[in-house]
């Protein structure tokens, strides 16, 4: 019976991160048209949109291979696992031990092959420089997001993202420069990963700036709803990710009476919100890089990172 | 306590290594002024800090020496120096940005690795102290190398001291003649520095020094 509300609450947690990653998309759409004075979409467009989508016909280029009809599920799927894995309401689930910081990483790093090897697969000019522009950026951001994970895995003596919360929620932290530094890194990442604007602007189809929707031109229907609905789940598991490893106060422990966990619901959905929010304002006060440009700012979020992990190893040894 | 006081110290120095690493960076000549500032702040709050928690009142005047010399009245003439030079708008170009900013996480780490290993002899706040000026130290020359303007060169020359400070102020039992002597040196190598300027300035129409390489006969091939 235990057992049972186990995997209750995993599944739970697992379902959460699908069932808001459309909202929270939705939300930072509205937010963004709101501050640009436009009335904007509504809030439950996303829903809407992939509803259309899954209900179209799929049109495949002539040259495609499986690996173009197979990619956006294995991206699909390989995001929704890292998404289900973050500790959102309750640390200590079932699967705590395989939410490892360096895991979803390494997850993530699946995604985004199997997207940039459909980028090339049809064979298209712009599907091949979108491939291009994100393993630039990948090869960029991949090495600052395993600084970070060291950063907070030295703090907390461990990688597990569960473990890392309960640390960061319960422990005396103490006042930590490094921590700063990562949380810095880790927007900076995180603002590339998702494409979001100084690197990539998700609503552009400009051939010269595009990287994200270069590689998904082709897509339709279906495959489409996939890609568009790992890139939301995408943005969420960012989220997730920041409010787990930096901002964990709410959490409740797994095998909590249900009010706890209303709360930690209650703590977690607020956060998201309130992250949802902050993310367009930023993106409306700063301009869009030109592509010559993402080393310099992938490079000071690796910088940072480098930096918190020095400063680390001085405070470590007293 | 103990606790608090490690950790505020260590906010504030490795605030400073992060300002000198911003500093290697910045581009802009005004933003770089600015950074510097900024940086002087910090070493005054750092210094602040550290009198308070060796107890020792002396150093107090250090802060407030560096919080008005270098925080206010540096940066306040060379900003009226970059405007009157009418370069406050001017984009430097530095060196190889992503190789310095590599160099400068190395120079970093070999400064850590160089104090670290030193004996339990001396205290953790001192030893950390050190570790980060002479981080600050290394980054200061590091900008000056790898600038090609004369005022950028002396905010890293500048930048540089407020390493040397933050080492000095980290070591227990330093006089405060010898603070107030160095303050005053500072002071008269920053004016002599500051004619220096007008003076190549007139001559070669340029703060560029790598103009001056040209009458050396260094690049004599070249236009």
């Amino acid at each position: 019976m235990a057992l049972i509300y186990d995997f209750l609450a995993q599944g739970v947690q697992v379902a959460i991160v699908l069932m808001i990653a459309p909202l929270v998309l939705g939300v930072t759409r509205k937010v963004r048209a709101r501050l640009l004075r436009r009335v904007g979409p509504p809030l439950l467009q996303p829903y809407s949109d992939l509803w259309k989508l899954m209900h179209k016909e799929a049109v495949l280029a002539h040259n495609a291979s499986w690996v173009y009809r197979v990619a956006p599920y294995a991206m699909f799927a390989a995001t929704w696992v890292a998404a289900g894995l973050v500790p959102t309401y309750a640390h200590s689930l079932v699967f705590s031990w395989a939410a490892d910081l360096i895991a979803i990483v390494a997850l993530l790093g699946t995604a985004r092959f199997a997207l940039a090897l459909a980028g090339l697969d049809v064979g298209t000019a712009f599907g091949g420089i979108g491939s291009s522009r994100e393993m630039l950026i990948a090869s960029l951001a991949e090495p600052a997001m395993l600084l970070v994970a060291f950063t907070v895995a030295l703090i907390a003596g461990t990688t597990q993202l569960s473990a890392v919360a309960y640390h960061m929620m319960t422990s005396e932290v103490g006042l930590r420069v490094s921590l700063g530094l990562g949380l810095f890194a880790f927007v900076m990442i995180a603002i590339a990963e998702n494409a979001r604007i100084p690197i990539d602007n998700p609503a552009t189809h400009l051939e010269l700036t595009m990287v994200h929707e270069a590689m998904i031109l082709e897509y339709s229907g279906r495959h489409l709803a996939m890609v568009e609905a790992a890139a939301a789940l995408k943005l969420t598991l960012y989220f997730s990710l920041l409010i787990c490893m930096f901002i964990p106060f709410g959490l409740a422990p797994a095998g909590a009476p249900l009010p706890a966990l209303a709360l930690g619901m209650a703590a977690y959905l607020g956060k998201v919100l309130v992250l949802a929010v902050l993310l367009p304002i930023g993106e409306t006060a700063v301009a869009k890089m030109r592509v010559f440009r993402y080393p310099v700012f992938i490079g000071s979020a690796f910088a940072a990172a480098v930096l918190a992990v020095f400063l680390l190893f001085v405070s470590q040894r007293f | 306590m103990q606790l608090l006081e490690f950790d505020v110290a260590h906010l504030l120095a490795g605030g400073m290594v992060v300002l000198s690493l911003l500093l290697l960076y910045q581009d802009r000549i005004t933003a770089t002024l600015n950074v510097f500032a900024l940086q002087a702040i910090v070493l005054s709050l750092a210094v602040a800090w550290q009198a308070y928690a060796q107890g020792a009142m002396h150093l107090m005047v250090t802060a407030g020496i560096a919080l008005v010399m270098k925080g206010i009245v540096i940066p306040t003439a060379l900003h009226r120096i970059v405007r009157r030079l009418n370069i406050h708008r001017e984009i430097e170009q530095v060196i190889g940005g992503g190789p310095t900013m590599l160099t400068g996480l190395g120079l970093i780490a070999l400064s850590i690795m160089l104090v670290m290993p030193v004996g339990g002899s001396v205290s953790a706040l001192a030893r950390e102290d050190l570790a980060f000026a002479l981080a600050v130290i290394l980054l200061g020359l590091l900008m000056m190398i790898t600038r090609r303007n004369a005022v950028t060169q002396i905010i890293g020359f500048m930048s540089l001291e407020n390493g040397l400070v933050l080492a000095a102020t980290g070591a227990k039992g330093m006089p405060l003649v010898v603070e107030i002597s160095v303050a005053f040196s500072i002071l008269i190598a920053f004016s002599v520095f500051g004619i220096f300027i007008f003076r190549i300035r007139e001559r070669f129409d340029t703060v560029d020094l790598s103009a001056m390489d040209r009458f050396r006969g260094e690049r004599a091939g070249q236009p």
